[in-house]
C-alpha cells in the first residue's frame, strides 16, 4: 500500500477570514460609556403625608436658573465655576456667618429651573454641588480617619456620610 | 567583486508573516469581547451627552432601562418634527408612556433584583429641562427612583464650548 502523504491543508487565507471578522467586529463596537450620575428621586408625593418641616432661610442655599441658562445663587448671579466653592462655604459655615448655614445637618441645597433651562446646565450645577459634597466629605474623612473617602469602610462611610447628609432640594417648574 | 556578488544573493529575508493571523485574531477577540450589541436595536434621536466628573459607573448593565431623549435623527424630522423626543426601546413615545415602559422593564426582573433597577436618561446636551422633569414625574409615580443623567467623563466647562 501506498502511503499518501497527508495534504496540508493551506493556512493562507486564514488572515483574510480574520480581518474581515476583524473589521465587522470594529465597525459594530460603540465603545459605550456608562457613566453617570446618580441621583435618587423623592418618594411619590402622599396627600395623607405631614406638611414638610419648616426650614430657616438661612438654611438654604437658593439657586435659580432662568430659561436663557443665567443663574443666581442667593439673588446674586454666579457662574457655574463658582458654585463648587460657594456651596462648600455654605456648607461648612456651621453658624460662623449668621446669614449661612448653622451645621452642614441643617444645610438644604435647592435648585429652581424653568422647563427652558437646558439639561447641560442643570447637569453642571448638579455635577458642582455633587463636587462641593464630595469635597468637604473627602476633608472630613482625611482629619477623622487620615483616608480618602473612598478608601473608608462602609461603617466609616456611613459616619461621614451622616455629618454632610447630601440635602439637595429640586422644585418642579409649573407648566 | 566575488564578495560582493555574494552578498546580493542572499539578499533580505523576506519577513514571515505565519504570525499575522494571530495577531489579527487577538485583535479580533479582543473587539468581539468588547462589543456591546445595542439590545435596543435602532438609535432614533441624536444624543450628544453633557461632560461631568463626579460620575460613578454602573456595574451591572443588564439591570438598566434606558430612555433616550433627543431631536429625530434627519430620517425621522418629517415625520417627528425637529422637537426633542423621548425614545422607548426602538420606539418613539410620549411622556405618558414612560411609566409603563419601566414597569414592564421591571416586571421581566427576577424578584430580587427589582430592586436593582435603575433607570438611566441619556438626554442630548441641548434639550429643555421641561421634557427632563416631566420624566422624572412619571418615573416618581411608578417608585422607580433610581435614575442615572448618563453622562462623558470631562469637566463641565467643555458643556460650555461651542
Amino acid at each position: 500500500m501506498a502511503k499518501r502523504k497527508l495534504q496540508e491543508i493551506n493556512a493562507g487565507s486564514m488572515a483574510d477570514i480574520a480581518f474581515l471578522l476583524l473589521i465587522f467586529f470594529l465597525v459594530t463596537t460603540t465603545m459605550e460609556s456608562n457613566y453617570g450620575i446618580r441621583r435618587k428621586l423623592p418618594p411619590p408625593e402622599d396627600k395623607n403625608q405631614p406638611p414638610p418641616p419648616v426650614i430657616k432661610k438661612k438654611n438654604v442655599l437658593e439657586i435659580v436658573i432662568n430659561g436663557n441658562d443665567q443663574m443666581m445663587i442667593e439673588e446674586e448671579p454666579a457662574d457655574v465655576k463658582d458654585v463648587k466653592n460657594i456651596a462648600i462655604e455654605f456648607i461648612t459655615n456651621n453658624g460662623k456667618d449668621p446669614k449661612s448655614s448653622d451645621s452642614p445637618q441643617k444645610a438644604v441645597i435647592s435648585i429652581k429651573h424653568t422647563r427652558e433651562t437646558s439639561y447641560k446646565m442643570y447637569i453642571s450645577v448638579y455635577n458642582e454641588l455633587i463636587a462641593a459634597y464630595n469635597n468637604v466629605r473627602n476633608r472630613y474623612a482625611k482629619q477623622k480617619y487620615g483616608k480618602p473617602f473612598e478608601k473608608l469602610t462602609e461603617d466609616e462611610q456611613k459616619v461621614v456620610k451622616d455629618a454632610f447628609p447630601q440635602k439637595i432640594a429640586e422644585s418642579t417648574p409649573k407648566r | 567583486m566575488g564578495k560582493f556578488s555574494k552578498k546580493k544573493d542572499s539578499g533580505t529575508p523576506a519577513i514571515s508573516t505565519a504570525s499575522l493571523p494571530d495577531i489579527v485574531f487577538m485583535l479580533l477577540f479582543f473587539f468581539m469581547v468588547a462589543t456591546v450589541m445595542r439590545e435596543n436595536g435602532e438609535k432614533k434621536v441624536t444624543v450628544r451627552m453633557p461632560s461631568a466628573d463626579q460620575v460613578k459607573k454602573i456595574e451591572k448593565k443588564s439591570l438598566v432601562s434606558y430612555i433616550y431623549v433627543g431631536t429625530p435623527i434627519k430620517k425621522y424630522q418629517a415625520k417627528f418634527g425637529k422637537e426633542p423626543r423621548i425614545q422607548l426601546g426602538d420606539a418613539f413615545a410620549n411622556v405618558t408612556d414612560v411609566g409603563p415602559f419601566v414597569l414592564k422593564e421591571k416586571a421581566a426582573k427576577r424578584e430580587e433584583e427589582k430592586p436593582l433597577m435603575i433607570t438611566s436618561i441619556k438626554a442630548d446636551t441641548d434639550v429643555g429641562m421641561g421634557i427632563i422633569t416631566d420624566i422624572k414625574e412619571e418615573l416618581r409615580k411608578v417608585n422607580a427612583l433610581k435614575v442615572n443623567y448618563s453622562t462623558k467623563k470631562g469637566d463641565v466647562v467643555t458643556n460650555f464650548n461651542k
